[in-house]
């Protein structure tokens, strides 16, 4: 239809030798079936979730059969951030660097009550979700997230990684927050968020 | 009764408001300007010896007319004896008393933690600023009763304030060994500590 030039047509002769095996594949396949073998962590562990993800990287849940057993303590050679527990306001922004200067391609878990939504704490201390601080992939229900939990978030993750393609050009896009504000989500959607749960909303507020 | 009650009713009659035994523990009220007098006592007097401070901490009641109480547990390890120390601040006045870090090196700490929950303020302190949350917040002191369990400003606002910090901003010369890396320091936090300046207020 004239969109696309015709290719050029020429012939490949393939001649494997004696028992060489090979075979033809998409190249954004064999990527994302590299990458989402080889998800290297950089653990935010920050309260009592980080426990249950030591038990997950431990011998009998063993991570190491995801590629996952290199902890990235460095955000510089990681790939995907698991924040484990619940962020405290002061932690905010070491959160928010961390992230950014993790390299792309990168991917967030964010496992638990506390990271997912704040939990529990719903008081002035505890970011209520770490969605409004960083953009997350998968959520990880629990309280915590037992570790086959942590591992199915994981594996979806894992199929989200294989989905990807290399034509999407938004894709390794990063997310850059309001310079005045920091804030990268409306802040009218950060109080809604947290608005009709917990046990103080009756409180007063200064109307800041 | 722990027998220290007794000596400070004899030794500072001015001072001393009552004492009470809950459980076996003895409870010293005294007049919070003498706070520095009665410690120093107890720490160094031979019969008293009160050589640990395990912690300093407040009490305010929901009934508004009840005063706040600022605790000091002491404990004396060559004679195994613990006492509780209050001093009674009325809600009107302002809320002071003086710091026992003079005689307690370890009150550093437990003091900030206490004025940064409490907003009481210890006079002495050699540096007296926030602890558990970060310098430049303005939302007050969370311990308060008047103050509301999700804090003051609406959540995008805390947010916003929150994400405003410098993760740097958190050290003072005090209080890492940053000194040795100073050098490796970024320009600006160089130049604010060198002119003394704590970072981050
Ligand atoms: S979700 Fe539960 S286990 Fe996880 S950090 Fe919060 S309180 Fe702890």
């Amino acid at each position: 239809m004239g969109l696309t030039t015709q290719p050029e047509r020429r012939q490949v002769t393939v001649s494997p030798g004696q028992g060489e095996g090979w075979i033809t594949t998409r190249l954004d396949f064999l990527v994302n079936w590299g990458r989402a073998n080889s998800l290297w962590p950089m653990p935010f562990g920050t309260a009592c979730c980080a426990i249950e993800f030591m038990a997950t990287a431990a011998s009998k849940y063993d991570l190491a059969r995801f590629g996952m057993e290199r902890m990235s303590f460095s955000p510089r050679q990681a790939d995907v951030l698991i924040c484990a527990g619940r962020v405290p306001f002061k932690l905010a922004p070491v959160l928010r660097r961390i992230w950014q200067q993790m390299l792309q391609p990168k991917w967030a878990i964010s496992m638990g009550a506390c990271a997912s939504s704040g939990g529990m704490f719903d008081n002035y201390a505890v970011v209520q979700g770490i969605d409004t601080i960083i953009p997350v992939d998968v959520y990880v229900p629990g309280c915590p997230p037992r570790p086959e939990g942590l591992i199915y978030g994981i594996m979806m993750l894992q199929e989200k990684v294989k989905r990807e393609r290399l034509s999407d050009e938004r894709l390794r896009d990063e997310m850059e927050p309001d310079p005045q504000s920091h804030l990268y989500i409306p802040p009218s959607a950060i109080d809604e968020l947290s608005e009709p749960f917990g046990n103080s909303v009756h409180q007063t507020r200064s109307g800041l | 009764m722990n027998p220290s009650a007794d000596r400070l009713r004899e030794r500072f009659p001015q001072a001393f408001v009552r004492a009470e035994v809950v459980w076996g523990e003895t409870t010293v009220f005294v007049q919070p300007g003498a706070v520095l007098d009665v410690v120093r006592y107890l720490h160094d007097d031979e019969a008293e010896r009160y050589d640990y401070l395990s912690d300093v901490t407040a009490v305010e009641y929901r009934d508004l007319e009840l005063p706040l109480q600022v605790v000091w547990h002491l404990r004396s390890l060559p004679h195994r004896r613990f006492l509780r120390l209050k001093a009674e601040l009325p809600k009107g006045a302002p809320l002071v008393v003086p710091s026992v870090f003079p005689i307690y090196a370890g009150a550093d700490w437990l003091e900030r933690e206490c004025y940064d929950m409490f907003g009481i303020r210890f006079d002495g302190h050699p540096d007296l600023r926030r602890i558990l949350m970060w310098e430049q917040y303005q939302e007050g002191y969370p311990l308060r009763k008047d103050f509301p369990l999700r804090g003051r400003f609406s959540r995008s606002e805390q947010l916003r304030q929150a994400l405003a910090a410098q993760p740097e901003s958190r050290y003072s010369m005090h209080e890492l060994t940053i000194a040795d890396a100073f050098e490796d320091l970024p320009q600006d936090m160089r130049q604010r500590l060198a002119r003394g300046e704590r970072t981050g207020e």
